[in-house]
């Protein structure tokens, strides 16, 4: 049976099931002497639940096992004897047996042609029996339920609990996405470090992954020259562009500027931030990188790179700007405005009431944007993948070029890459260090933002 | 008009409003006001809420200007001259006419940081002796120096309400005003802070002159000479304390006094 029929079967079973569940408890309600425990649209979406959850979570599991089960079975049939033993022809064939039973005509192998008609009957009867097992499980899970309907039975409570466990497990997806991420890197990392020494890969300056010694895969795999880059062009160049624009630009917001211009302005700001990270990698390589080459060069750096890494450390501190904005404009807004009051009414003047005042008061969270700016910032890849140098080099010049993590993760995973060589494997180690460095940028930033709310309430 | 908002006094008035009106946009809040504040004696505005006179007092130290759309009308002098004129310097004027608000709101700063505040905008101490002198001198006019002369460098914030609202207190008294204007100074206090700060201004009074806005009629009547009684945005009554408590003029003095509204 088609999939999307036996959904809307399923779907029309739910529809009944609430119906029925719902007239049996306003039976219920009419004749027994108790009074009903839930409403009857409560006792209506309890059948509903049970007759279409368990059958869903069937057909979902069914669904994934069917293609194994019908492969299976092809295996099993006599013309499958001419299939190759193992390796890489045979996939190939059972993928395009899949291919063509699920309709397509093109093909290389004609043993695909025949196996093809074996598999489309294969699958067609495991789909007819899931089918019926589905709708056999959604009538006795909803039976089931349609007997519990009672005067007294406590429907809501139970509804409420179904709703708190989807709610729990949409909002596990996101935790268990994380710890997947996390663990993927850690395994590619710990393989990475059996061939690599830790040492050498934290504290080695010489980064140059095209040239590596199978003998002594480390010599070259030293990352210092890349967290330097990446601190040089995100935590420093981008935050001293980034911490006084966006920290004006929100005590202009909230102190000076009147509702119209807020108004309008704010939103402007925010616009920056949705601008897609790669225009601004455009913009970087092509316009700030070159000018700023020009600048160097008159200035007496005759070798000034056009890749700098001042020209994405700039482009970078620009995107971030609406980020710090937002962040110090929500904590100096959080102010209590009696301490504006207070500061104006003893004479200080707006700048002196910022200053001494609302700054050091919203200074916890003002630090808190700071460091997840940074965190972003040095998680940021697309502009420094396009206006940043691969040159790794250790320099406080801004004028010459510097590369980052992200910018190195990207070199070492596109075009050709084996995935178990110390050069691609380092990509993973160097996510899992960028990842370790975010991460506690975050939670040093959600305390610190915690701890001053927990000043004013 | 001028017998029934003028109380008799011998010296001239320390601060003097003539036909005051306020505008929050359209809405009207003050309309023709008009009365004298003088530096010997407690002056106290009562009334129901929303009657304005928060918002009187505010137009005192133009704290108003702080709010975008306040418009402020007619003419308020502080000795003899227009606070709202072109050449009165804001700083200077709040300076002079200092404010204590309705909640307590030191700032997130030590005791000692929040009584130097004032005196360090506006550079009265001239060195780290003489700005102890001072915020000792103001913490022991507020009534505060004994119970936190021992923790000057803790948060002004972890102070109980009563002693908050002292530090305010202190703090607006650093700057030597000469008016101290007090929004409902004890409307967040219990009844224990709420009469140290009652005695404080007895203590106050003649070295300040001292505008106090509250709720609380017992309490104007207990703190004050002078009572100025709002309602709907006009002054119904002014005159001394015991006059407008024993024998109010206006029938709407005495139906609020006696409690038949607000």
């Amino acid at each position: 049976m088609n999939l999307y029929a036996l959904l809307f079967l399923v779907a029309g079973l739910g529809i009944i099931a609430w119906l029925t569940g719902r007239a049996r408890a306003a039976r219920f309600g009419s004749t027994s002497e108790h009074r009903l425990h839930s409403l009857p649209g409560q006792h209506g979406l309890y059948v509903a639940l049970w007759t279409t959850v368990p059958a869903l979570l069937f057909v979902i599991v069914w669904w994934a096992v069917t293609p194994m089960l019908a492969t299976d079975a092809v295996i099993k049939s006599p013309q499958a004897l001419q299939l190759p033993a193992f390796g890489y022809e045979r996939d190939a064939i059972l993928n395009e047996v899949r291919a063509r039973a699920d309709g397509s005509e093109y093909g290389f192998y004609p043993l695909a042609e025949q196996l093809a008609p074996l598999y489309a009957h294969a699958s067609s009867f495991y789909a007819w029996l899931g089918s019926g097992l589905a709708l056999l499980l959604a009538f006795a899970c909803g039976a089931f339920a349609y007997t519990r309907v009672k005067a007294d039975f406590r429907a809501r409570t139970r509804v409420e609990r179904t709703v708190m466990l989807v709610l729990l497990v949409a909002s596990l997806i996101a935790i268990l996405t994380t710890l997947g991420i996390f663990l993927s890197l850690l395994f590619e990392s710990i393989r990475f470090f059996s061939m690599v020494p830790v040492t050498d890969f934290l504290f080695g300056t010489t980064w140059s992954p095209q040239v590596i010694d199978p003998a002594d895969p480390g010599k070259t795999l030293g990352a210092v020259p890349l967290f330097w880059g990446t601190f040089f062009i995100g935590a420093v160049i981008a935050m001293l562009v980034a911490i006084p624009f966006g920290l004006m630009s929100a005590i202009y917001l909230t102190q000076y500027a009147r509702p119209v211009v807020r108004k309008w302005m704010k939103p402007m700001l925010e616009i920056l931030a949705g601008v897609p990270t790669v225009v601004y990698g455009y913009f970087a390589a092509l316009t700030v990188g070159p000018a700023i080459r020009d600048l160097a060069v008159s200035l007496g750096f005759t070798y000034a790179s056009s890749e700098s890494a001042l020209a994405a450390g700039l482009v970078m501190g620009v995107m971030i700007i609406p980020f710090v904005s937002s962040m110090a404009d929500d904590s100096i807004a959080a102010v209590p405005s009696a301490m504006r009051d207070g500061s104006l009414a003893m004479g200080a003047t707006s700048s002196e009431t910022i200053c001494k005042v609302l700054l050091p008061a919203a200074l916890p969270g003002v630090v808190a944007g700071v460091l997840l700016a940074v965190s972003r910032a040095i998680g940021e890849t697309m502009i420094v993948v396009m206006a940043a140098s691969g040159a790794a080099n250790i320099t406080a010049n801004p004028f010459e070029s510097a590369t980052t993590v992200t910018k190195q993760i990207v070199d070492l995973l596109t075009g050709e890459a084996e995935f178990d060589s110390p050069k691609t494997l380092a990509a993973f180690a160097l996510g899992l260090t960028l990842f370790l460095i975010t991460f506690l940028l975050n939670i040093v930033a959600l305390r610190v933002v915690k701890k001053y709310r927990e000043a004013y309430e | 008009m001028t017998e029934l908002n003028s109380p008799q006094t011998t010296a001239p008035p320390k601060m003097a409003a003539q036909g005051v009106n306020v505008f929050y946009g359209e809405k009207q809040a003050i309309r023709d006001v008009s009365l004298d504040v003088d530096m010997d004696n407690v002056t106290a505005f009562i009334g129901p809420s929303g009657c304005g006179k928060s918002t009187f007092l505010r137009t005192l130290n133009r704290m108003n200007d702080t709010v975008a759309s306040a418009r402020v009308e007619g003419l308020i002098t502080l000795d003899g001259e227009n606070i709202y004129d072109r050449s009165m310097d804001v700083v200077q004027l709040r300076a002079r006419v200092g404010m204590v608000f309705q909640k307590p709101n030191p700032f997130p700063k030590s005791i000692y940081e929040n009584v130097a505040y004032g005196p360090r905008i506006h550079g009265l101490a001239s060195g780290k002796a003489d700005m102890d002198q001072i915020v000792e001198r103001s913490l022991k006019r507020a009534g505060l120096w004994e119970e936190v002369k021992d923790r000057l460098q803790d948060s002004g914030t972890a102070l109980s309400g009563g002693q908050q609202q002292r530090l305010c207190i202190a703090r607006a008294i650093a700057v030597d005003p000469e008016v101290i204007l007090m929004d409902e100074p004890c409307s967040a206090l219990d009844p224990i802070a709420t009469a140290k700060i009652e005695e404080l201004i007895h203590e106050l009074r003649g070295r300040y002159a001292i505008v106090i806005v509250t709720h609380n009629m017992q309490q104007a009547a207990r703190v004050s000479q002078r009572t100025a009684f709002f309602h709907l945005g006009t002054l119904v009554e002014y005159g001394e304390t015991d006059q407008i408590f024993t024998a109010p003029r206006q029938e709407r003095t005495k139906d609020y006094i006696t409690g038949r509204y607000g």
